[in-house]
């Protein structure tokens, strides 16, 4: 891979040392298009950056994208579903949920890919224990410590250069960067954050006391992560685009500008929620979905403005999806599978998977089609490029929906 | 034996919001058993401050609100806004003054066990029963306590009992009842959940008289099947089928563990406690005698091994420097930036506390907040020492000798030592902001 005679590390030292107006991404995937560690092996295109949506509570998959062809979806839902008229049709068979419609471009531009089914084995039905899981990775009886992310970058590194491995926005945790040596940037408003990171010191100093040490580290990870990200920001290109003013909008601006300063970190987390709509899930459902689809227009225009959108891939995942039939309370409760999204402009768009049926349920439940690790694993290998990494117990390969 | 300094410190770090040197040598008269029997020795399970004047208020009706204008709405929402502050305001002001810290340390604890949001409930006087309820029985019995919580108006909303009926029975109180207030993940089926949730079907608020009440027309009172037992249950015997599972005690020794002593409970000393929890009948007084009796809370090893709640640190720091309690609402606007809203946990399962209350975003806030106090610039004082020598509760930071306020701030010695002949406003501010500081 070094074929042009300079080894990526060379490489980036020299693009440190370059003003950053330099350092667009329209050239930046040319020149990175591959990463050589120490041992000089091919580990994968590290500049693209993951941004994860967290649909917190367990999105209601059903009336997300929508079995509009099924008479059994309208039975089972009477007050809930959605009339085949109000549909945002893609398929004689699917559609998107009205307040979806801002992703139809998304979907006539082939950027949108829909995974039909996306769930696990023996499926937990608390948000704890089931959100723990699709963090970790693991299988549903199998209780793993670290996120599934945090694996991947300990089995294989970022360069030097990057300050974090991801920073989360909005009022999510870490999630699947929990655990192990990953630095996690939580930020709420990178603009106070470098403000008040000014009157940190970080301190070396040996404990054997976890909570010190914890503190200890999350006060090295903003110091490095303020001194880096200072001089990107005030450099960064502004944003000419106007967000919706909610949490959701918020969020998705602030990891426009990230990535506008080109932050230095291959993930970044946002959350949308609650989706645990018990009761009343019409009214909730539809605001939660519009701002989510009005907020990633948004991001998308923002992101091809940069042309950084091709540097992108938007991946959705929930604890769980909501049961087939509604509740007594106008809402729907704890179910299993679902489909989720990935989006960008490397996306090939499309259905993945066999939509799981509405008429072969387990207690209710739909059967998943398709394993959430696939999912991980086409980030891993097709986005990043690098080799497999074992999540659980089983083999889990990758789709092919990234060009 | 009488305490020495620092095990004083830390009984009050630990069941109080800390001390200051002369509460401190107060404590330090007493023996172990003394100062624990002390502390539990508390006259009233009422709050002192008083409460709203809407406390007993009900909200309107369905058929009231829907001939409401848009005006009329838009009115309501804000004093719902405005009443839930004032809730907040109203908790923040017992935590400042309380006389029996162990109190308020444990009505907060049972809030963050037995959850209910502003959020989601949406009216205020509601989640205000729920707090008087949880006060009454913090110290009582535990089996009292799981009883009535089920019926508490906030908890039936909250957790949409409301809305559980025969036709088409709501899991969620049931799930959360097994997997969080009493027996923990792993302990239960997914077929017990869905039975219990058959046995409270028909439990609900009665929005005309504020109370409790069974509808036997949206009860199920056929035949369920619950841990291995079956019978024409109701919600009370479901409740006290979960109480024969010695589970339930293991689960909660080991929650209060965590808080007390050390997120490592040790299992043998867990499964002793939870034994004499059961045979006690589930007193909550007697379970937290017999642990903080344990060797394990008052050995050195477990000393500022815990990270402080944003409450803990904000009610803890105000009471240490005789900070104004005035500005309760600056309060709740920092705590809820720092991760803890009252009356407004993230969800069911409350604030996940532990190293989670750290995070760069939160730690940055703190040292934020602490900076503030200590200058005065929120409390209307330009400078710290102002702050410091107001009041007889705060004199003791310009007075006491150096080695003792460093003693009564930190649990132990700081990450940056002070440098000698600092003057004294710095060496506080110094001491406050090390990240020793944040630990109990």
């Amino acid at each position: 891979m070094n074929g042009n005679g300079l080894d990526r590390r060379t490489l980036l030292k020299a693009a440190a040392a370059l003003p950053l107006v330099l350092l667009r991404p329209q050239w930046l995937p040319e020149l990175r298009a591959a990463d050589t560690n120490e041992a000089g092996t091919r580990v994968g295109n590290r500049e693209r950056m993951l941004l994860l949506i967290e649909l917190h509570g367990g999105n209601d998959g059903l009336n997300t994208l929508i079995p509009y062809g099924e008479e059994v979806y309208y039975r089972a839902r009477p007050q809930l579903a959605i009339p085949r008229d109000q549909v945002c049709q893609l398929t004689p068979q699917f559609g998107l949920h009205p307040a979806l419609s801002p992703l139809i471009p998304f979907w006539e531009s082939r950027e949108l890919a829909c995974l039909h089914g996306v769930g696990y084995p023996r499926p937990n039905h608390s948000h704890f224990r089931s959100i723990e899981i699709w963090e970790t990775a693991s299988d549903s009886e199998q209780v793993l410590d670290t996120g599934w992310l945090s694996r991947v970058f300990e089995r294989y590194p970022l360069p030097a250069q990057f300050t974090a491995e991801g920073i989360v926005l909005g009022n999510g945790d870490s999630g699947p960067l929990n655990g192990g040596k990953t630095r996690t940037i939580a930020l709420h408003d990178p603009g106070r954050f470098l403000q008040q990171a000014g009157s940190v010191r970080p301190a070396s100093l040996a404990t054997k006391n976890p909570a010190l040490a914890h503190i200890l580290e999350v006060r090295r990870e903003i110091s490095l992560a303020a001194s880096d990200l200072q001089g990107r920001i005030r450099q960064a290109p502004l944003l000419t685009v106007d967000f919706p003013a909610n949490k959701i909008g918020k969020q998705l601006e602030v990891a426009a500008k990230l990535i506008a300063a080109q932050a230095p970190v291959a993930v970044i987390k946002v959350t949308q929620g609650s989706f645990d709509t018990h009761a009343g899930q019409s009214a909730t459902h539809h605001r939660l979905l519009e701002e989510l689809a009005q907020s990633l227009t948004a991001f998308r225009t923002a992101m091809k403005q940069l042309g950084s959108w091709k540097d992108v891939l938007v991946m959705t995942y929930s604890e769980f999806g909501r049961r087939v039939g509604e509740n007594a309370s106008h809402g729907t409760d704890h179910g299993t599978a679902a489909p989720h999204f990935f989006m960008g402009g490397r996306v090939k768009g499309g259905f993945y998977g066999a939509p799981p049926s509405l008429r072969d349920l387990q207690d209710g439940d739909l059967k998943h089609t398709l394993d959430y690790r696939a999912v991980y694993a086409t980030v891993i290998e097709n986005w990043w490029g690098l080799p497999a990494v074992p999540l659980g117990t089983g083999r889990y390969p990758a789709l092919d929906c990234l060009a | 034996m009488s305490l020495t300094f620092d095990e004083a410190r830390h009984f009050l770090s630990r069941t109080a919001f800390g001390g200051t040197p002369e509460e401190i040598r107060r404590v330090m008269q007493l023996d172990r058993a003394a100062a624990v029997e002390q502390a539990l020795a508390i006259p009233t399970n009422k709050a002192q401050t008083a409460p709203p004047a809407w406390i007993h208020r009900l909200p309107p009706l369905p058929r009231v609100r829907k001939h409401w204008s848009q005006a009329q709405r838009k009115t309501f929402h804000e004093g719902l806004k405005a009443d839930g502050q004032e809730l907040k305001a109203w908790w923040y002001r017992e935590l400042l003054s309380s006389r029996y810290p162990l109190l308020e340390r444990m009505t907060l604890w049972w809030h963050n066990h037995f959850t209910s949001s502003l959020h989601k409930v949406k009216w205020p006087p509601f989640l205000y029963q729920q707090n008087v309820l949880l006060r009454l029985y913090a110290l009582g019995s535990f089996r009292t306590l799981l009883n009535a919580i089920s019926k508490n108006p906030a908890m039936l909303l909250y957790l949409d009992t409301q809305s559980n009926r025969k036709e088409h029975p709501n899991e969620n109180f049931s799930r959360e009842l097994f997997e969080l207030f009493t027996l923990g993940e792993g302990h239960y089926t997914e077929q017990d959940i869905k039975e219990a949730a058959r046995a409270f079907t028909g439990w609900h608020l009665d929005f005309h008289t504020g109370a409790f009440r069974v509808d036997l027309r949206h009860h199920d009172d056929g035949r369920k099947v619950v841990f291995g037992k079956s019978g024409p249950f109701e919600g009370g015997d479901i409740l006290s089928l979960t109480l024969e599972q010695p589970q339930v005690a293991r689960y909660i020794v080991g929650k209060l563990w965590r808080e007390f002593i050390s997120d490592r409970p040790d299992s043998l000393e867990v499964e002793r406690l939870a034994d004499a929890f059961r045979k006690k009948n589930y007193e909550i007084a007697g379970l937290l005698q017999d642990l903080l009796l344990r060797p394990q809370f008052w050995a050195p090893e477990n000393r500022g091994v815990l990270i402080k709640s944003p409450v803990e640190l904000i009610v803890g720091t105000t009471r240490l420097f005789n900070l104004p309690l005035e500005d309760t609402l600056q309060r709740i606007a920092i705590a809820r930036r720092l991760g803890q809203d009252l009356f407004d946990p993230p969800n069911v399962k409350g604030w996940p506390g532990g190293t989670r209350w750290i995070t760069t975003s939160t730690l940055l806030d703190r040292t934020q907040m602490l900076h503030r106090a200590i200058r005065g610039h929120e409390t209307g004082h330009a400078h710290g020492m102002a702050v410091m020598g107001q009041g007889p509760g705060g004199l003791w930071l310009a007075t006491e000798p150096i080695e003792v306020v460093q003693a009564t701030l930190l649990p132990f010695s700081p990450v940056q030592s002070l440098m000698e002949a600092e003057e004294r406003g710095q060496a506080v501010h110094q001491l406050v902001l090390d990240p020793v500081y944040q630990l109990k």
